[in-house]
């Protein structure tokens, strides 16, 4: 078991004070912090490596183009991808989703076909759904939340009603970064399958917390960001399997995506290369490689039970507190906590908190119609990572207990 | 608590939060806008009776009213500001509105004694000056006629 206490001393920003108080960093779902190996390998590629990658020949460029390629192999190793190719550098999640929307689904959709949605998407994993289903005449369709307060996850039983013929595409987050639900991924690719629906995992919220193998899961496409892993951000990567792909015509068209050109046509390369036009982010996807080591050497099963076990103890914490409304499953759950008070606002709650060094999240979270539904307009989120501690946990119940007294409540 | 802390949460400031006045909408209402931070999701709608002068004299407001949700500063801001705008005319509202933004950009109390003075300790809050002008945004919206939500994004403030 990884020593918890030891690992805090990776990462040089925690070492501070704020407003006098030492920082208790719990916004971890917005982004993690960078261990000091991932910002020593970004220094030691800009200090030794830089250069531009591919067509190069020269040392310099031929370093880079190893390192970057040699990343693009070890976050493929990462999400046990059967093939480096199937990695596609972007800057993160949202840029991987809109990748598929209009690519895939700018090649594939007909009016009258069907993009299956969740009620807890984040934005990112929405609105480019909405603008493709503009642009083909495709239509959104919703798979229902369960409880007033979220706590039974997606309504499964609703799939059959759901998932019909004219379904192509079926997006869905794997954790919920407002609600903390950790989705049952397998299966409801294997139900998407059965109607030929290809599969789009939004795993921005899983990626640096559980064990992600994509070929156990059974999805089609996979998307996530580096900076909610331990890496940097402007990172991130989208899975796709091979076979689709290559059947991909590219998003975006510039230098390196390029076999042939001609003044009035090209020839693109095949994937990976084929969506990554023009100078990629090599730096970073550099440093990305080393978050992975440093995530696989703590063990990503280790880091959910670390995690989950910090959001179980806060859950447990708040839930006594005078008219709290947490929302999530009771059980278990990814490591965070969202919840809200009739009397008193989430953005008066944060900044309270950061009163006395704690860092939390009050809004909609990028979710304002999973908000709306809930008749909120924002809530309060705590989120733990590898560094945090059950004491941590101690300072934030008692800081929000007194944000209560003063506001006039317990 | 620290002393930026306190200033922001004034005695002035809970009271109006936890009592909000002229909350609700207002049945001789005559003009509505409706304000929006979409960074954090508070909204704000202003309800208000313009009562025609006699001629050659401005409208002035009879009567307004506010609705939303949003954060004590917010809530406390939109129900001080329906206690100062009753009786003013537009260029009176649009006057006062300049105050008030000074004082919570700048932290500089105003002159004459007044209970906008709370809002001082915004100015500590950066983040926070769109929460204490939201309602102020819809009402003068309300005042213009201008039916366009008011956002807080496209203010410079
Ligand atoms: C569930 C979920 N999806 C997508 C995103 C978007 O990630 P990024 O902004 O890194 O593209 C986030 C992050 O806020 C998220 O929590």
């Amino acid at each position: 078991m990884p020593d918890w206490k030891k690992i805090r001393s990776d990462f040089p920003v925690l070492d501070q004070q704020v407003h006098g108080k030492p920082l208790i960093y719990l916004d971890n779902a917005a982004t993690t912090q960078k261990p000091r190996v991932v910002l020593e390998a970004l220094a030691r590629f800009y200090a030794r490596d830089n250069s531009n990658v591919h067509r190069g020949l020269h040392t310099l460029s031929m370093r880079a183009t190893d390192a970057y390629e040699g990343a693009r192999a070890r976050v493929g190793k990462f999400i046990n991808a059967a093939d480096p190719a199937e990695i596609i550098f972007t800057r993160g999640t949202t840029e991987a989703i809109n990748l598929v929307a209009a690519s895939w689904g700018g090649a594939n959709l007909q009016p009258g076909d069907v993009i299956l949605l969740t009620e807890m998407e984040h934005h990112s994993n929405l609105v480019p759904w909405q603008l493709i289903a503009q642009r083909t005449g495709a239509k959104l369709r919703y798979v229902p939340i369960l409880g007033a307060d979220v706590e039974g996850g997606l309504d499964l039983a609703q799939l059959d009603a759901l998932l019909t013929p004219e379904v192509k595409i079926f997006a869905f987050t794997h954790v919920s970064n407002t609600t903390g639900t950790i989705n049952p991924a397998a299966h409801l690719c294997s139900r998407a399958k059965k109607v030929g629906a290809i599969t789009v995992i939004d795993g921005a919220q899983s990626i640096g917390h559980l064990p992600v193998d994509v070929r156990t899961i059974g999805c089609d496409f996979y998307a996530f960001s580096g900076h909610k892993m331990a890496g940097p951000t402007g990172i991130g990567a989208l899975y796709g399997r091979r076979a689709l792909l290559d059947a991909m015509p590219p998003w975006q068209g510039g230098g390196g995506m390029i076999s042939l050109v001609d003044y009035f046509e090209s020839r693109w390369k095949p994937s990976p290369e084929r969506f990554e036009a023009g100078t990629p982010n090599v730096a970073d996807a550099v440093a990305l490689g080393v978050a992975c080591d440093y995530l696989d050497a703590l063990g990503r099963d280790q880091i959910a039970a670390h995690d989950g076990a910090l959001a179980r103890l806060a859950y447990e914490k708040l839930s006594v507190l005078p008219g709290i409304r947490l929302l999530g499953p009771r059980g278990e759950r990814s490591g965070l906590v969202s919840f809200a008070f009739k009397d008193v606002h989430a953005h008066d709650i944060v900044t309270f908190a950061d009163e006395d060094g704690i860092a939390l999240r009050g809004g909609h979270h990028c979710n304002q119609p999973l908000m709306k539904k809930l008749g909120l307009t924002s809530t309060t989120r705590a989120s733990f990572y590898v560094y945090n501690t059950a004491e941590e946990i101690d300072v934030f119940a008692a800081s929000l207990r007194r944000i209560l007294k003063f506001f006039g409540g317990a | 608590m620290s002393a930026d802390l306190s200033d922001l949460y004034q005695q002035v400031i809970l009271d109006h939060n936890r009592r909000p006045r002229n909350r609700g909408k207002l049945p001789t209402a005559n003009r509505v806008a409706h304000g929006d931070n979409p960074s954090c999701g508070d909204q704000c709608s202003v309800y208000l009776r313009l009562d025609a002068g006699v001629p050659g004299q401005p409208d002035r407001i009879g009567d307004l009213s506010f609705d939303g949700s949003g954060c004590a500063i917010s809530q406390a801001s939109a129900s001080l500001m329906t206690t100062q705008l009753k009786g003013k005319t537009a260029a009176e509202a649009e006057a006062l509105y300049q105050n008030f933004h000074a004082i919570v950009t700048t932290g500089k109390e105003p002159e004459e004694i007044s209970d906008l003075g709370a809002f001082a300790g915004v100015h500590a809050f950066p983040a926070r000056i769109k929460c204490a002008t939201l309602g102020w945004h819809a009402a003068l919206n309300a005042l213009k006629n201008d039916a366009t939500p008011a956002t807080t994004e496209s203010h410079t403030d």
